[in-house]
């Protein structure tokens, strides 16, 4: 089994006539993602990747089901196509476009607390149930089916990570990037509650990076709720000086808080491995797993 | 994005929040002028860089008299001002502000910031104004009043005057005071503000409610939404390098170490920084090429790095997602022609085409480290950058 995505799911693709959406969504196409159809206000009935175009989510829905959309809108109207996803009955959106407003995302959040669409992102690489179906801008064939989730904050460094499972031999059930912007959907936390209930998931590599306090909270988590299987964490940043931006709009020290330090603690008090070095990252799971 | 304080007041001003009479000076002979202007006998000269401290570090004093502006602003202008948030070596003062002298009756503390955890905007005050927020928050949390804003609705009158209740005001300046902060809340708003903070907002002897600092820094994922904010960015205030870079769409920080570092993606980035720091060297920098690593972006990258004296060695560290290995192998390639580079260049290529791409490197005249894992690229650049044997 695989969280989120799989088998049963029913891609369109937001944006899909655009630059970034025609190349990443004919590589989703390829690796054998169930993709049904694509929105482009404007652009209604013509075909693109060979799937029709739509000019809304709420037509593309009704023509072909969609449960899922992934979104590669320019960010100044990127939340509002969030919002028409959700409010068209997407279970899961998956945004990509990376420099959102803030304000614009605050709004999302705010629509979709009464919703019960899924979002994933914005500013992430996407989702991938290696094998069955890719979400998102990740290479593909990197990736192993395999028993190990996976959640990170970047998109490079996540494939560092899956590399180095798949050099030690363990392949994944699902790898989420989450996403490196100050409000984003889906945390840790809520990802770590689907991988609990995932039978064929045993292990869990979790990628975080100074700023906020996510990866906290998800320690508290798993100390609260007792889980089970083994995580491996890796937290990017431990050098990072204070106050600056790191790249992703979420990755700062802001008023001594969100160090390396105060996470990695964090974590440890909740008994996960932690990998010291990014070179560690798969052969500190394989270790958790056998021990 | 930060804009200075006088730069602050006068979008405040615009939104109807009351702030001391005040005009920003470049020379003493213009402090002077705002001096004539004001017509009131004490005024501060206050330093504008764009860092906090700077009462304590020196770049805020009364002025009784024109001569006295005359000698303060003098001292002041051109001074390097070191706050505990500036650089050691601190920040040349190149602007004032010259603003009427106000009777402070108390001191108080008004902001607005991103609550990660609730996904909304908090507005936060406090009776502990004119001292450090942050230490006020981890000392007497109690003394910090939050209500969290509907982003639709807006900061509400009612939560407006319960602040102001908060802050122990009475009578008339409960309802002035929630005037203010809706203003404030409307600025930030509309204004795409990430911080908005008023420390002190003060009560003075004549029982007025008036913003005495405004610190105000933007949302850079929604500048594109103001050009009217561009005019207001002093570039003076950037790292040189980092502008260049940011000219460039390459996200550089500078950083102390020795080992430059040119990596695609943030996260990487930052572990790159990491796992030079565990093999006992120190990362001279932080930058993200980005998705595509072509000849250019290296090519540019390259000058960035070396444009830092101290950089003793280079890694570059790829790995090829949608953008192939062996392309950014031939972009370094192409790179190095043109950009002389003297220092020696470790290189990790990993992922889409990567055997290729160790093959161009190899079979390149130019003289690089290849290296195959992680650790072995930092091993191996910081070993260069200390001198030794690699």
């Amino acid at each position: 089994m695989s969280v989120l995505v799989g088998n049963d799911t029913r891609l369109i693709i937001q944006g899909i006539t655009g630059k970034e959406g025609s190349f990443h969504g004919k590589q989703i196409r390829d690796y054998g993602t169930n993709l049904v159809g694509g929105v482009t206000p404007g652009k209604g009935g013509q075909t693109a990747l060979g799937v029709p175009v739509f000019n809304s989510v709420q037509e593309a829905k009704n023509e072909t089901d969609a449960n899922t959309s992934v979104i590669f809108v320019p960010p100044a109207f990127a939340g509002k196509a969030i919002i028409e996803a959700a409010e068209a009955g997407i279970n899961l959106i998956i945004c990509i476009t990376e420099g959102i407003p803030t304000i614009d995302m605050v709004k999302v959040n705010h629509v979709l607390k009464n919703l019960s669409t899924r979002l994933i992102g914005p500013n992430c690489p996407g989702i991938i149930s290696p094998g069955k179906a890719k979400i998102g801008i990740m290479p593909g064939f990197i990736h192993k089916p395999g028993e190990i989730g996976v959640i990170s904050r970047s998109g490079t460094l996540t494939y560092e990570a899956v590399h180095q499972l798949v050099a030690v031999g363990l392949g994944q059930s699902t790898s989420v990037g989450i996403g490196g912007d100050p409000i984003i959907g889906t945390t840790f936390k809520d990802m770590l509650k689907l991988f609990a209930d995932d039978d064929e998931t045993i292990g869990v590599v979790l990628i975080g990076e100074i700023g906020g306090s996510a990866e906290e909270e998800a320690a508290q988590w798993v100390l609260d709720n007792r889980f089970s299987k083994p995580i491996t964490a890796f937290i990017a940043g431990q050098t990072a000086p204070p106050g600056r931006r790191m790249g992703h709009a979420g990755a700062i020290i802001s008023g001594g808080k969100g160090t390396a330090k105060e996470k990695i603690r964090a974590l440890k008090s909740a008994n996960i491995h932690i990998a010291e070095s990014p070179a560690d990252i798969g052969n500190t799971m394989l270790k958790a797993i056998q021990t | 994005m930060k804009i200075h304080e006088y730069q602050a007041k006068n979008l405040l001003r615009n939104y109807g929040v009351s702030v001391p009479e005040g005009y920003p000076a470049f020379s003493v002979e213009e402090a002077l002028e705002a001096y004539d202007k004001l017509n009131s006998e004490t005024v501060v000269v206050k330093a504008q860089i764009h860092a906090g401290g700077r009462g304590k570090g020196g770049g805020v004093e009364l002025a009784h008299s024109k001569s006295e502006v005359q000698k303060i602003a003098s001292k002041i202008l051109g001074m390097q001002l070191v706050t505990h948030q500036t650089v050691p070596e601190g920040k040349e003062v190149q602007r004032l502000l010259i603003e009427s002298g106000i009777n402070i009756l108390t001191e108080l503390y008004a902001g607005i910031v991103l609550d990660r955890v609730k996904k909304q905007f908090v507005f936060m005050v406090s009776t502990e104004g004119g001292v450090e927020i942050e230490k006020v928050a981890s000392e007497t949390p109690e003394k910090i009043i939050k209500k969290w804003i509907d982003p639709n609705a807006g900061l509400t009158r009612e939560q407006a005057v319960s602040l102001g209740k908060a802050l122990d005001l009475s009578g008339d300046q409960i309802e002035s005071a929630a005037d203010i902060l809706m203003a404030l809340w409307k600025v930030f708003h509309d204004m795409d503000c990430s911080l908005l903070e008023i420390n002190p907002l003060v009560v003075t002897k004549e029982n007025k409610v008036m913003a005495l600092d405004a610190k105000m820094n933007f949302d850079s994922n929604a500048i594109f939404r103001h050009p009217e904010l561009k005019v207001l960015r002093d570039e003076s205030e950037e790292d040189s390098a980092e502008l260049e870079a940011s000219k460039h769409k390459l996200n550089y920080i500078k950083l102390d170490g020795n080992v430059g570092c040119m990596v695609n993606g943030a996260g990487l980035a930052m572990a790159t920084m990491d796992i030079i720091k565990l093999h006992g060297g120190e990362p001279a920098n932080f930058l993200d090429v980005g998705g595509v690593a072509n000849p250019e972006t290296v090519a540019n990258g390259f000058k960035i790095t070396l444009s830092d004296p101290n950089v003793k060695s280079i890694l570059i560290n790829i790995f090829g997602g949608i953008v192939r290995c062996d392309r950014v192998a031939q972009g370094v390639i192409d790179a190095m022609e043109t950009v002389k580079v003297n220092l020696p260049v470790i290189v990790r290529l990993e992922g889409t085409n990567a055997k290729k791409a160790r093959e161009l490197l190899n079979d390149s005249s130019l003289d690089f480290l290849v290296a195959t894992s992680l650790s072995d690229a930092a091993e191996k650049a910081v070993s260069a950058a200390t001198g030794g044997a690699s």
